[in-house]
């Protein structure tokens, strides 16, 4: 009686058995979807930090659209040379040559008085949204941190009331290019050392009554340069990368100090210091 | 329906302290103009008008100065005969630059052709009427200031049954709507008909809060007997004035989650200011060049009730009120409760500017975490969870805000009246409104 039991039980539960595994396997051919297998392995060469600088969503989704060709090696700025390269090879494409880029923060004004107390959310963004900010300068930095908080890669910290870009760190996915409400980031190739940094649209006195390292739009930098390579155009002075050789005579000229000339190298040397690295 | 004290009024909201007896004794007074004017192109919601002047040209008083910039937009006219000095850039009180035409008063206020001052109108059709508001610049006076000819002009198939006249005025401190209602009754009632055939309501309700008896009885009195005007009186609640709370407590009615305007429940509302300006506009061509502002508050030493051009700076108003005293800490643009404090006082007088508030130091206390007490969710006048929204947008989750409604925030600011942990609610809510713009900008 027993047995018989144990039996008939053991039947069943072994016919179930064989339907779930049939079951599985039908499903298995007919819900299957075809992925290319090249799409993980390519997923496993991008770093992984999801952090949306290619415009895709999140590294998988790159990894997709490279294996399906509808997006560049060149588009994740977060992998190094080498790192393209070696996917460019996997997927038999042409490794690009683009230089390698960071961001730079178009603001030197630390020194910016306040022109009221600001009781608030410690954030740019809301800060911005009262009156423009409690800065003396409307354009300028707030120092407040929106940017560092929207770095995925740690490569902002605030030093001396300002954001200082960490070069070693920085893979110019253009995430504070979007979080700064003063629109201050500009993702410049790291071979550019001379930066004007400044984005103040008023001129002369209103800006010197602001901040003393602001453009005046006196224009001597214009005239100083041998290259055509800077404009001051709506009232502060631009650098066209592409015609800039880094000669640096227009900070010579600059009256007020607004152009700088430690771009990136000074940054690299205090990175590497910040970093630990000798 | 929900009552308080046997009168109608709204689920939620606070009671703060009223503050009006500061300046509501004071009767307006006309500020005249200044020597010179910058009258801004942003002064509605929408599109900034386009500036069709230039520098050096003559301009009349009430001529067109901005022209609107597609659907949602309103016209700006000269508030001074004179001429333009410039057209340039100035600070907002949002954080960006604005443009704007500055003008040299000639001082001969001399009015331009199409208005015709001292000859009024007689009535006319509702499709001139709704021309002429638009071509008169109108905007909501409440401080809203949202395009008055576009509101009058529901999308197809909704139509408005009732024309609520605001004459709430909840905000403490602000007399400005008061003090027109004491004053100026029948050019209310003459803007309400105006409104009331341009929109083809069938009944108009004045609506007038408990804390003015006066003018509640003034306007009741002069309604008497004549068809489709009514008048209620309302419950004290803060805010009571805000469009969806003043349709719920008279009618019932709800104005669904998300919607634009409140033309889905038949209901229109518009301020008693709005409505003088309607009558100005249509009777006599009058664009919206001036209006009441109230400067109030413990900071200034004569608090009063003004007339003002737009384009006058703030500074005149202050000066006229007697200046400020030497407490005074913060200047305030509106209201306690939803006003913007600046820091500039050559900023001028807007279409929306219903108050300049002074007010004393005062200790700003500390803000800390959220301790889950639910207050907000009490005082909350829309239904939402401030707490919730406040947590999700400071943790760096704006996107669950959207989720769970801040685009329904009327930004109140009952949330932050009532925090004991004294968050900065108000600003989060607008942070996640942001959020939620710049995503739905993406799609």
């Amino acid at each position: 009686m027993g047995l018989e039991v144990m039996i008939t039980l053991g039947l069943l539960i072994g016919i179930l058995g064989i339907v779930f595994g049939i079951g599985l396997a039908v499903a298995s051919r007919f819900f299957s979807v075809y992925m290319d297998p090249r799409i993980e392995t390519v997923a496993g060469m991008l770093p992984g930090a999801n952090c949306g600088g290619c415009g895709k969503a999140g590294c998988a989704n790159f990894a997709e659209a490279l294996v399906h060709g509808s997006a560049e090696v060149g588009g994740c700025s977060a992998c190094g040379a080498e790192t393209s390269k070696k996917i460019a090879s996997f997927l038999g494409l042409k490794a690009p040559d683009a230089e390698r880029r960071a961001a730079v923060l178009k603001c030197n004004g630390r020194s910016v008085k306040n022109r009221f107390e600001y009781h608030g959310v410690s954030d740019c963004v809301a800060a911005s949204l009262v009156m423009g900010g409690p800065k003396a300068c409307r354009y300028g930095c707030l120092g407040l941190g929106t940017c560092v908080r929207a770095c995925p890669f740690g490569a902002l910290e605030i030093r001396d009331r300002m954001p200082f870009v960490n070069e070693y760190r920085c893979v110019a996915c253009g995430s504070c290019v979007s979080a700064c409400p003063k629109r201050l980031y500009d993702i410049v190739p790291v071979s550019k050392t001379v930066h004007v940094r400044c984005r103040n649209l008023d001129r002369g006195k209103m800006v010197k009554e602001a901040c003393e390292v602001g453009c005046i739009a006196c224009k001597k930098c214009e005239k100083a340069c041998p290259h055509d390579a800077i404009h001051v155009i709506d009232n502060v002075a631009r650098i066209d990368y592409e015609k800039c050789t880094s000669c640096e005579k227009c900070v010579e000229g600059c009256p007020s100090k607004s152009i700088s000339n430690d771009g990136i190298k000074v940054t690299v040397r205090q990175a590497r210091e910040a970093a630990g690295v000798p | 329906m929900f009552l308080r004290n046997g009168l109608k009024s709204f689920l939620g909201g606070v009671h703060p302290a009223d503050g009006k007896s500061l300046a509501s004794g004071s009767p307006v007074e006309v500020l005249p103009p200044p020597a010179e004017l910058v009258v801004p192109m942003a002064q509605h919601i929408g599109k900034p008008a386009k500036a069709v002047v230039k520098k050096g040209d003559v301009v009349k008083k009430g001529q067109l100065i901005g022209e609107a910039s597609g659907p949602v937009s309103a016209a700006v006219h000269a508030p001074v005969s004179g001429s333009v000095t410039k057209v340039d850039r100035i600070p907002g009180i949002f954080g960006r630059h604005v443009e704007a035409v500055f003008l040299a008063n000639d001082g001969k206020e001399e009015w331009h052709e199409s208005v015709h001052a001292d000859c009024p109108d007689a009535a006319v059709t509702p499709e001139e009427a709704r021309k002429r508001i638009a071509g008169a610049g109108l905007v909501g006076m409440g401080g809203a200031t949202f395009p008055t000819s576009v509101k009058l002009s529901p999308p197809k198939g909704k139509n408005i049954e009732i024309l609520v006249i605001n004459g709430v005025e909840c905000e403490p401190y602000l007399t400005s709507d008061y003090r027109l209602m004491i004053e100026r009754p029948d050019d209310i009632l003459k803007g309400a008909e105006i409104l009331k055939a341009a929109v083809g309501a069938k009944r108009v309700i004045i609506a007038v809060e408990a804390n003015k008896p006066d003018a509640f009885s003034l306007l009741k009195g002069k309604i008497s007997g004549r068809e489709g005007l009514e008048a209620e009186m309302l419950a004290v609640r803060y805010p009571q004035g805000g469009e969806r709370q003043l349709i719920n407590a008279l009618t019932g009615r709800e104005v669904p989650s998300g919607a634009a305007g409140t033309a889905d429940t038949s209901v229109l509302v518009h301020n008693v200011g709005t409505a003088v300006a309607a009558y100005e506009a249509v009777t006599f061509g009058i664009p919206l060049i001036g209006r009441v502002v109230c400067v109030t508050g413990e900071g200034v030493n004569k608090p009063s009730n003004f007339l003002a051009r737009i384009g006058t700076p703030i500074s005149a108003l202050i000066e006229k009120a007697g200046g400020m005293k030497d407490n005074a800490s913060r200047v305030i643009l509106g209201g306690p409760m939803m006003g913007l404090s600046m820091d500039d006082l050559s900023m001028p007088v807007t279409k929306g500017t219903s108050g300049v508030l002074v007010l004393e130091k005062r200790e700003v206390p500390a803000s800390g975490p959220c301790i889950n007490c639910g207050r907000c969710v009490r005082a909350c006048p829309a239904g939402l969870i401030p707490a919730l929204l406040s947590r999700v947008v400071e943790s760096g989750k704006p996107e669950l805000a959207t989720e769970n409604n801040v685009m329904d925030c009327i930004e109140c600011g009952c949330c932050s009246y009532v925090c004991p942990a004294r968050r900065p609610m108000v600003q989060h809510m607008k942070l996640g409104k942001l959020h939620a713009a710049k995503q739905k900008a993406k799609q």
